[in-house]
């Protein structure tokens, strides 16, 4: 698809991640949409914030209700060239979570930041 | 100004589509274009042909396939989202040995990659779900 582009456009992008990992699709999906968007060399960032913040815990176990667990992938996207990942502090600490529960290396941001974070970005995916 | 639009829910059980598709031409009444509708999670259930809504009832994907017509308009369901929840047109139903479609006109499917080049090209992405 990258040859159907105008050469040499590149924006911000930002995948805001908000929900938590099961329950619904929309964290599963929004994943799919960064894989393939990684090949089309734009400048990509992700955030989390709210329960998005459970899409990064470590260790998590589907096995029980039937789901694909693709929590793993989060710690392959720095082979697609996805590595500025933000995860809002307040959200983290609303849930009892520290850095050490992630299962990736994240950039830690308060809210001020992830604000400056969005109004900063030119195209913004939320999920 | 270029806009491109991507729905995030399916029709009636939740306002996305209808603020998009009212959006959508509101946008082209002043005089902007629509680059490309991008249907995806439940959004691909928009381009069903076989929706038989109440007869007082608005038809959501008759009215996303009439705009497409009149305006030249770009429908695109997201493939992966469209395999899982049995969206299906000619082509995946031949790939897939389906024993029928049921896209309805003006939409086809593709990829994510259709929703990469709207955010690149179009002056604003516009999202509609929750």
């Amino acid at each position: 698809m990258e040859e159907e582009l105008e050469g040499g456009v590149v924006k911000k992008f930002l995948y805001v991640n908000r929900r938590a990992p099961h329950g619904t699709i929309y964290a599963h999906e929004a994943l799919e949409v960064v894989l393939i968007g990684a090949a089309f060399d734009q400048d990509v960032s992700l955030a989390f914030i709210d329960d998005g913040v459970f899409q990064l815990k470590k260790e998590q176990d589907t096995a029980d209700i039937y789901t694909k667990n693709f929590s793993k992938i989060y710690s392959a996207l720095e082979m697609y060239d996805v590595e500025k990942l933000y995860v809002e502090k307040e959200s983290l600490e609303s849930r009892g979570l520290t850095e050490d529960d992630l299962s990736v290396d994240v950039k830690i941001i308060n809210s001020k930041e992830m604000k400056k974070l969005i109004i900063d970005s030119e195209v913004i995916f939320n999920f | 100004m270029l806009f491109g639009i991507l729905v995030n829910e399916g029709p009636y059980q939740h306002q996305a589509s209808d603020s998009a598709y009212l959006f959508a031409q509101a946008a082209i009444e002043e005089g902007h274009t629509i680059f490309r509708v991008f249907f995806y999670h439940d959004g691909v259930n928009n381009g069903t042909r076989l929706a038989t809504p109440p007869q007082d009832d608005r038809h959501i994907p008759n009215r996303w396939s009439e705009l497409a017509e009149k305006h030249n308009i770009d429908l695109v369901l997201c493939v992966a989202a469209a395999q899982r929840r049995g969206m299906v047109d000619p082509d995946e139903m031949k790939r897939n040995k389906k024993d029928a479609d049921n896209i309805a006109s003006k939409f086809r499917i593709s990829g994510l990659g259709q929703l990469i080049e709207a955010g690149v090209q179009a002056d604003r992405l516009i999202t509609f779900g929750d």
